[in-house]
């Protein structure tokens, strides 16, 4: 009997991939957003939104990950420069896209003509966390209707975001949300983070979102 | 829920190390996950059973040395183990907290033979 050391991350193969990834991006000056939420909380429809706001700006690439099905992906097919759809029914992981799936989805996105990737990952609060895709941001959306403890009950994927985007602003007249709550258990895990209040659907606040889009292209994408 | 591909790469990273040393069965796997991690044992000792099947991990006991969550608070810098959801530091009741231990995932140690 031996022992041998190891000390060995396990997730240090997604991350070797994620790495790749992001060098990739990087050589071809794409910027590239990780978009998560639990299902239902707006991630199509932010994507949607940015695209209408961005369109004269910035071209734009669109990764869809669900389960099952193309739907988001054909909803995002007229406004997006490519859009690469990855079912991950059949993967060894169904509940979250990880690296290895982008890494293969980059290979039909044609980098050279796109300045900003958004990835919609699949809809969930937990798992996506666990894996990096070689994104640059990180973003989480929560929606008023999902209530404001959030954060408290899945801790980790508020704790890695960049920014957070509450959406469904226009429903606050109609739902039991404390938004002093919500921000101040987002800020005590994470003071780092930038919050986001707005509307996908009314577009209220929308621009502050998208400002700060740019505003992180320009800081984190040398120009030539 | 994500355990089958966090334990194809306990697999894998085992028969790599067993490989180098040339072993000939992998006795026992270290591993050390922390409460935070999100990954359940049992969840990824079923999935092992059927993944090291016909390997010489087959039958390998998988050893978890599970790490309590532990948050720092920033505020005060007080240590604690979180009570409740909240996560409120005992000593100030701030609600700036990060986490200092708990969220650890890897493989410590291989015993083979």
């Amino acid at each position: 009997m031996k022992k041998i050391e190891v000390i060995q991350n396990i997730l240090e193969a997604n991350e070797t991939i994620a790495s790749r990834n992001r060098q990739l991006l990087n050589d071809h000056k794409v910027f590239c957003i990780n978009i998560m939420s639990a299902p239902g909380a707006g991630k199509t429809s932010l994507i949607l939104q940015t695209m209408t706001m961005l369109k004269d700006k910035l071209s734009i690439g669109v990764i869809e990950g669900d389960v099952a099905s193309t739907v988001d992906a054909e909803k995002v097919q007229s406004k997006a420069k490519a859009v690469v759809q990855i079912n991950t029914r059949n993967m060894p992981e169904s509940c979250s896209l990880m690296a290895a799936m982008i890494e293969s989805a980059l290979k039909s996105m044609p980098l050279d003509n796109i300045d900003l990737l958004l990835i919609e990952n699949v809809g969930n609060l937990i798992c996506p966390s666990e894996f990096t895709l070689g994104e640059h941001k990180r973003v989480v959306i929560s929606s008023l209707p999902e209530g404001d403890d959030k954060p408290i009950k899945y801790p980790l994927i508020f704790i890695d975001a960049d920014a957070v985007i509450i959406n469904k602003m226009d429903l606050l007249p109609h739902v039991d949300f404390d938004m002093t709550a919500f921000r101040r258990s987002i800020e005590g895990l994470n003071p780092k983070v930038e919050i986001f209040q707005l509307s996908c659907k009314t577009g209220e606040g929308i621009e502050s979102w998208w400002s700060w889009v740019l505003e992180q292209i320009k800081t984190n994408i040398p120009k030539q | 829920m994500h355990e089958l591909g966090i334990t194809e790469n306990i697999v894998n990273i085992a028969l790599a190390k067993a490989g180098e040393a040339q072993a000939s069965r992998i006795s026992q796997i270290n591993l050390v996950i922390g409460e935070m991690s999100g990954f359940v044992a049992d969840c990824i000792q079923f999935y092992f059973d059927s993944l090291s099947r016909d390997t010489i991990a087959q039958g390998a006991v998988l050893h978890f040395e599970l790490v309590p969550a532990q948050l720092r608070c920033r505020n005060c810098s007080t240590v604690f183990s979180p009570q409740d959801t909240l996560w409120s530091c005992p000593e100030c009741h701030g609600q700036s907290v990060e986490i200092s231990k708990g969220r650890e995932l890897y493989m410590e140690s291989i015993e083979v033979e």
